[in-house]
């Protein structure tokens, strides 16, 4: 399968702080990034809080200009894509957001809101456009003749769900979810997720799912990327990361994931420390000062983001064994 | 065609409307305003209808020459004129006005030094120019609101313009235009206008020109905060994301969210306007001599002590003015505060 998306070595530094005289300091919110995303596939992206994994969504879409690397969609670079070229293209690519309160305008009908970005293109008439509006509510579950409530009349998972609406009606090959459901009830968490997973096979999406919650990346990707610090430490298929990650920031990540059955209890291993400010990174790699398995060469040296086995990708210098 | 309205802003109207003060305010200052942009009909020296030889005629809208009237002289004519008068009383009949002198008449009969006090025909007396001081109040709150409009609205357009690409924009652009308003705020005003008046005698427009150039700063501290806190809306993103272009995400988006503080600051302003206007005219710097304007009407009263009429007629009708603004100001902050309307 070819690459939807693929990502090489991005990185987007932010300035912070610093005035008319006093350089500013840099935070290297996301530090060399490299996946890919295959056409239908569902590729995870997780990590703690604060570890660039909004950033890297935002980046892909190019919400955002990244300061270094590059990003390829349907093999073609959009790293500098700018002006017309790129509006056209944002139709291929759509964003649902976290919040489904926030992430709609209050002042607008639903129908508005998810017909917005089809006013884009001038041969799509009204008639035409409200049809489409319409295909699309009734795909995510919502009812067409809803169309001229407004978003506060729309529970939290309807609202959701007319964010949806709002991405699949512009017909994207991808679709960047950035933690889609963090903001829902669990309930409502997988009636999403199965309406997420049912468009993707519908209509041939390309999903990137950005989520802190590893049982539903676990349950809904392909491959997962796993990031810490603005740099990913392990990239590998869904299977191999939950049984055998070879990273040891993936295996205690994993290993604390509750297991919702009496009496089974899985080995634990806590992280010691907070996570480091990614104003001021450890030296070398930089899960060294958490890391169990932490030797000299860790502090001193980045390690390479290399090719373990085949498509097992981490950035480490000891391994774990399989 | 059913007004559309969205919900937030039929709960925000139900708000205001909840506010009896405010709301009646707002009618009551309507009611004033409406009444002042026909002071032409209320207050002038030239009579309604004139019947003259069975023929009608309109003095407040046509200029007619005397000879209409069986007059000598080609010139228009002066209704005010005893001769004229009295040909138009023996030819058919007239219909004056509630007050028969405009803001400019001089009450040639007075009998007496002015300021005059009132009187049946002065019914609030006259200024120290013998000019009917209820005339001069009638066009003299058109005037003030006019101008008070005219500098709200200019200044509001510019000032929400300017604000608006500081806060979107952002980054270098937002820190150099502070500084350059900053720098801006620190000119002292007055100065400037006592200087700029000296050289120039304003009118109307070259009088709201000058005030546009320092009041046009007033809002753009407050758009340009609600700028900045819309651009990181979560909805805003979720727009750029759907590719729309700068412009369309400012004005269906952004604009509507700054548009809140705006208008809940307009009646403020606008008082803000007319007491700037009354000011200046109260120091001689404003409007040119002769034009009815309330703070000349202060001036004047200042001057003239024993004629207490002139000081209190026009100090009750800027403090109604602006009490009425005020109470309409505090109606719309209220009806629009987030923590009442959700």
């Amino acid at each position: 399968m070819a690459d939807i998306l693929a990502v090489e070595n991005l990185q987007k530094h932010f300035e912070y702080g610093g005035g008319l005289l006093r350089k500013p300091r840099l935070v290297r919110a996301v530090d060399g990034v490299s996946f890919s995303v295959r056409e239908g596939e569902t590729i995870g992206l997780v990590g703690e809080s604060g570890c660039g994994k909004s950033t890297t969504g935002r980046l892909a879409m190019r919400l955002i200009d990244a300061t270094a690397g590059s990003i390829r969609f349907a093999g073609a670079d959009i790293t500098r894509l700018g002006g017309r070229p790129l509006k056209t293209l944002r139709a291929q690519m759509q964003m649902i957001f976290q919040d489904p309160h926030s992430s709609l305008d209050p002042r607008m009908k639903v129908g508005d809101l998810i017909g917005e970005g089809l006013r884009l293109f001038p041969e799509i008439d009204a008639a035409a456009r409200a049809g489409r509006i319409a295909e699309a509510m009734e795909r995510v579950g919502l009812r067409p003749e809803h169309a001229d409530r407004y978003p506060h009349e729309f529970s939290g998972g309807q609202r959701q769900r007319i964010g949806i609406a709002r991405a699949i009606v512009m017909t994207p090959k991808l679709v960047v979810a950035d933690e889609p459901v963090s903001a829902l009830d669990v309930s409502i968490q997988a009636q999403v997720i199965n309406l997420l997973e049912r468009l993707r096979s519908d209509l041939g999406l390309s999903y990137l799912f950005i989520s802190h919650d590893l049982g539903v990346v676990e349950h809904i990707s392909d491959r997962i990327v796993v990031m810490y610090l603005g740099r990913v430490v392990e990239f590998a298929d869904c299977r191999a990361i939950f049984r055998h990650p070879r990273h040891p920031y993936t295996k205690t990540l994993i290993s604390a994931i509750p297991i919702p059955r009496f009496g089974v209890k899985r080995e634990r291993i806590p992280l010691t420390g907070e996570v480091p400010s990614p104003l001021d990174p450890p030296s070398g790699c930089h899960f060294h000062p958490r890391c169990p398995f932490a030797r000299e060469r860790c502090r001193t040296e980045t390690p390479p983001f290399r090719r373990l086995s085949d498509g097992h990708w981490i950035a480490c210098h000891h391994p774990l064994e399989d | 065609m059913r007004l559309d309205l969205s919900p937030m802003t039929r709960r925000r109207l139900a708000a205001f409307r909840a506010n009896r003060r405010g709301f009646w305010s707002l009618i009551g200052f309507l009611v004033l305003f409406g009444v002042s942009l026909f002071a032409e009909f209320l207050a002038n020296d030239r009579p309604l209808l004139v019947s003259y030889d069975g023929r009608l005629y309109a003095p407040v809208v046509a200029d007619y020459p005397e000879t209409t009237f069986g007059g000598d002289f080609p010139t228009p004519a002066d209704y005010r004129d005893p001769y004229i008068a009295g040909k138009i009383a023996a030819h058919g009949w007239v219909v004056w006005p509630p007050v028969r002198f405009s803001y400019d008449t001089v009450n040639y009969d007075l009998g007496r030094p002015t300021p005059a006090p009132p009187s049946a025909v002065n019914w609030l007396g006259t200024d120290d120019q013998g000019r009917d001081v209820v005339a001069r109040l009638i066009y003299g709150f058109r005037i003030s609101v006019l101008f008070g409009l005219a500098l709200t609205l200019s200044s509001s357009a510019i000032g929400v313009a300017a604000g608006a690409v500081q806060g979107y924009l952002g980054g270098k652009v937002d820190l150099i235009f502070q500084r350059f308003l900053e720098i801006w705020g620190g000119l002292p005003q007055l100065f400037i206008l006592i200087i700029v008046t000296s050289m120039i005698v304003p009118g109307f427009w070259t009088l709201l020109i000058i005030l546009l150039l320092f009041g046009w700063t007033t809002l753009i501290g407050v758009v340009r905060a609600e700028f900045l806190r819309a651009r990181n809306f979560e909805y805003v993103r979720a727009a750029r994301a759907l590719g729309l272009s700068d412009v369309r995400i400012v004005v269906r988006h952004v604009l509507p969210n700054a548009m809140v503080a705006t208008i809940t600051f307009l009646p403020f302003v606008l008082s803000g306007a007319v007491v700037a206007l009354t000011s200046l005219d109260f120091l001689g710097l404003g409007l040119p001599p002769g034009s009815p304007s309330l703070g000349d009407l202060l001036r004047q009263g200042k001057e003239n002590l024993q004629a207490p009429w002139l000081g209190l007629s026009g100090f009750l009708v800027v403090a109604v003015l602006l009490s009425l603004l005020v109470f309409v100001g505090e109606a719309v902050r209220d009806a629009f505060d987030p923590r009442k309307t959700r």
